[in-house]
């Protein structure tokens, strides 16, 4: 009895041993990773800042003024003004046009469509 | 020690007088002793293992402990270990009251030499002054023949000619990564925002520092790690400054002025919209201050803040709100207006004579100096003295800028008779137009004092009451009518009932005395004046204009039209709509839209019945 109870330590000892190598080594493969992930956070915040501040510079009214200026044969963008805004209640909506009979049945979300 | 005998001799020879065996002492002394060494060496043992026992639950509680704390937190991550990132957060960014970037970071490289280490001092000094216009190849080259071992070439580069400099390929030159302060609007909002440099300076990395404006003032705030990395939002909004900045700048050309300043509060929350001050500069290039002559000259003076101006006629409203909130006037008490006045030796002239007499409400609406005196008279020196100092006009103004404290107000120190009647009507006591700002804020507040702040939605405690609703109310409805049928027609914006008063006051010679074809108009507005929600102040610095009746410095003809101009151009942008009479009809739907699910509408799941 007692050889097999050492045979079965020395085996549980080895097991032990071989676990804590593997464990051991996946943690130092995982520390590893996460430095290699921290470093891409770092590049990518790093990236980030200077997209912000491309966009910032991008959009900086001077800039945005002066593509107005130029494409105002095209755009006819003017400041906005006084007036320009106004509710909803006042604006007349045309009444939307009677639906098909036979769309009718598919188009459900069509507020004007009869009810089945 | 003492070492006991086995066989102690009186003893032994007593227990031979006995006739006792006296082998059997020394066999009871060798057990004794025995038993003291069986005790010492189970001690040592015991101690040996409390020793062990203690030192295993020591390790496996520390193991135990920290595997319970890193199981119980969050798991963050842990950026300052990484170098690069850490250079970047180094300052955080300044956002307007929308979020919109108005100062941030680029990573960039500085570059610095090793004169011992190169190998070919005489092309790098002539590759490095064609990639660098502003070097000169025979200093450097003076430098890098040198006995130096270690000189700066460049604070910051571009990446271009970064490349451009490694494409030499020269090992005495070397790139130290470099924090830069950017500022992608340009001149917009420049005065605020001040600028920045660079203070301690290493190879690795180099401070930045603020140096004027906001960045100076919160510099502790936005170096702060505690802060990660969080902006700092000022409640300017980009839109409106640069519109502000656009149309001022405008109007300082058409009216030919030196200078130009606009003010655009909130009144409820003091919160500036946006403050331009002209000339203006670019903060990514800021200029150096003057050292001689006027600093008002420079660029980088902010008239807003640091600008020490006697307003004039915009004054006026003080002393007339003062009185009707003391009861001793009301809108149509009579006021005698005979011109020229008398204060000792002293005369005060009205600009044209307005007859005998007045109402205190056409006292403002004509801007009467006379009519104004008297009602400062009737008030008295410490009452004046004691309400203008309620409003803020004795102390700087504690904006979050560095400037603020070097626009503390020129206040007389002695207050004769003279100086109380010629402060009445805006002489005599300098102040910034950030200063009327917020005193007209005030005023439109409903008398509840508002103190002016740079950045947004920060709760603040509420300010005194200073006037009566009603006397407050009466003042707002003075100033509406000086717009309509006063000075100012000029400013009238159709629907925003611009309510306001003009100001025109001789520039003080730096000699003494008054010049007499330089002048500073201000126009102080506060707007719509039914419910005040915006005061807008507008100066120039000695402007003129020529209209049809000859060459005109007055406000009502310089800073009105500007002021209305600006004020057309930013209401529709902070989203203030329009009061106007123009009944639109309500049309009623003609069809309800189905928004909300009808019976019918909801899905079947035929497959469960």
């Amino acid at each position: 009895m007692r050889p097999l109870t050492y045979l079965a330590c020395a085996l549980l000892v080895m097991g032990l041993a071989f676990w804590a190598y593997r464990e051991n080594y996946r943690t130092q493969a995982a520390l590893g990773e996460m430095s290699q992930v921290q470093r891409e956070i770092a590049q990518l915040r790093e990236d980030l800042g200077v997209l912000r501040a491309e966009w910032a510079y991008l959009n900086r009214p001077d800039r945005l003024r002066e593509l107005v200026d130029l494409n105002f044969d095209r755009l006819q963008l003017i400041p906005r003004e006084a007036g320009q805004v106004m509710d909803l209640g006042h604006i007349d909506y045309p009444k939307p046009p009677a639906p098909q009979p036979e769309v009718a049945s598919e188009s459900s979300g069509n507020p004007a469509a009869p009810q089945e | 020690m003492i070492r006991i005998p086995l066989r102690p001799l009186a003893r032994i020879l007593r227990a031979r007088e006995r006739g006792e065996n006296p082998d059997a002492i020394e066999a009871e002394n060798r057990r004794l002793r025995h038993e003291a060494i069986q005790d010492k060496a189970r001690r040592r043992a015991e101690g040996r293992l409390a020793l062990m026992a203690s030192l295993f639950v020591l390790g496996f509680g520390t193991v135990g402990v920290r595997m319970g704390a890193l199981a119980s937190t969050d798991p963050i991550e842990p950026r300052s270990e990484v170098m690069s990132a850490q250079i970047v957060s180094q300052r955080a960014d300044i956002t307007d009251r929308q979020g919109r970037v108005l100062a941030t970071n680029l990573l960039t490289h500085s570059l610095y030499a090793h004169p011992h280490q190169m190998v070919d001092p005489v092309g790098a000094a002539r590759n490095l002054a064609r990639i660098f216009p502003d070097l000169d190849a025979d200093k450097l080259l003076r430098d890098f023949t040198g006995s130096r071992k270690f000189m700066w070439i460049k604070r910051k580069m571009s990446p271009e000619q970064m490349q451009a400099v490694h494409d030499i390929g020269e090992p005495g030159l070397l790139f130290g990564p470099r924090e830069m302060r950017v500022y992608p609007n340009g001149h917009i909002a420049s005065h605020i925002l001040g600028g920045s440099g660079f203070g301690n300076e290493g190879v690795d990395s180099a401070e930045v520092l603020g140096v004027a404006g906001v960045e100076k003032a919160f510099d502790g705030w936005l170096r702060d790690p505690a802060n990660d990395g969080a902006p700092l939002q000022l409640s300017i909004d980009l839109s409106v400054q640069s519109a502000m900045e656009q149309v001022l700048a405008s109007g300082m050309e058409v009216m030919s002025a030196k200078g130009a300043t606009g003010i655009l509060m909130e009144i409820e929350s003091g919160e500036i919209l946006a403050m331009a001050s002209l000339p203006d500069f670019d903060p990514n290039d800021r200029p150096r201050p003057l050292l001689k002559g006027d600093p008002s000259d420079s660029p980088l003076f902010n008239r807003a803040v640091q600008g020490q101006y006697e307003l004039g006629s915009t004054f006026k409203i003080f002393p007339v709100a003062q009185a009707l909130d003391l009861q001793i006037i009301n809108p149509n008490s009579g006021i005698n207006t005979t011109t020229p006045m008398r204060i000792g030796k002293y005369r005060i002239n009205d600009f044209s004579n307005y007859g005998p007499q007045l109402s205190a409400t056409d006292v403002i609406v004509k801007s009467s100096n006379v009519g104004t005196v008297r009602i400062a008279q009737m008030i008295g020196v410490e009452r004046q003295k004691a309400f203008l100092q309620k409003l803020g006009f004795f102390d700087p103004l504690p904006i979050e800028m560095v400037e603020a404290p070097t626009g503390k107000p020129l206040v007389p120190t002695r207050w004769p008779a003279v100086t109380a009647a010629t402060v009445s009507f805006g002489h005599g006591l300098a102040a910034s137009p950030l200063h009327l700002a917020a005193a007209y804020a005030t005023v439109a507040n409903g008398g509840v004092k508002v103190t002016p702040t740079l950045i947004h939605g920060r709760t603040r405690p509420q300010g005194e009451r200073i006037l009566s609703e009603r006397a407050a109310a009466r003042a707002v409805d003075m100033l509406r009518q000086v717009v309509t049928r006063g000075t100012a027609k000029q400013a009238e914006v159709e629907g925003y009932e611009v309510a306001g008063k003009t100001g025109t006051a001789d520039k003080p010679r730096p000699s003494g005395g008054y010049y007499d074809n330089k002048v500073v108009s201000t126009f102080a507005s506060v707007f719509p004046a039914s419910a005040p929600k915006y005061v807008m102040i507008v100066t120039l610095d000695e402007p003129s204009v020529t209209g049809p009746g000859g060459e005109s410095r007055t406000a009502g003809a310089t800073a009105a039209p500007v002021a209305s101009a600006i004020i057309r151009r930013l209401a529709p942008l902070v989203g203030l709509e329009p009061v106007t009479d123009e009944n639109l009809p309500v049309i009623a739907p003609r069809f309800a839209p189905r928004v909300e699910s009808q019976p019918g509408d909801e899905l079947k799941v035929s497959a469960n019945q």
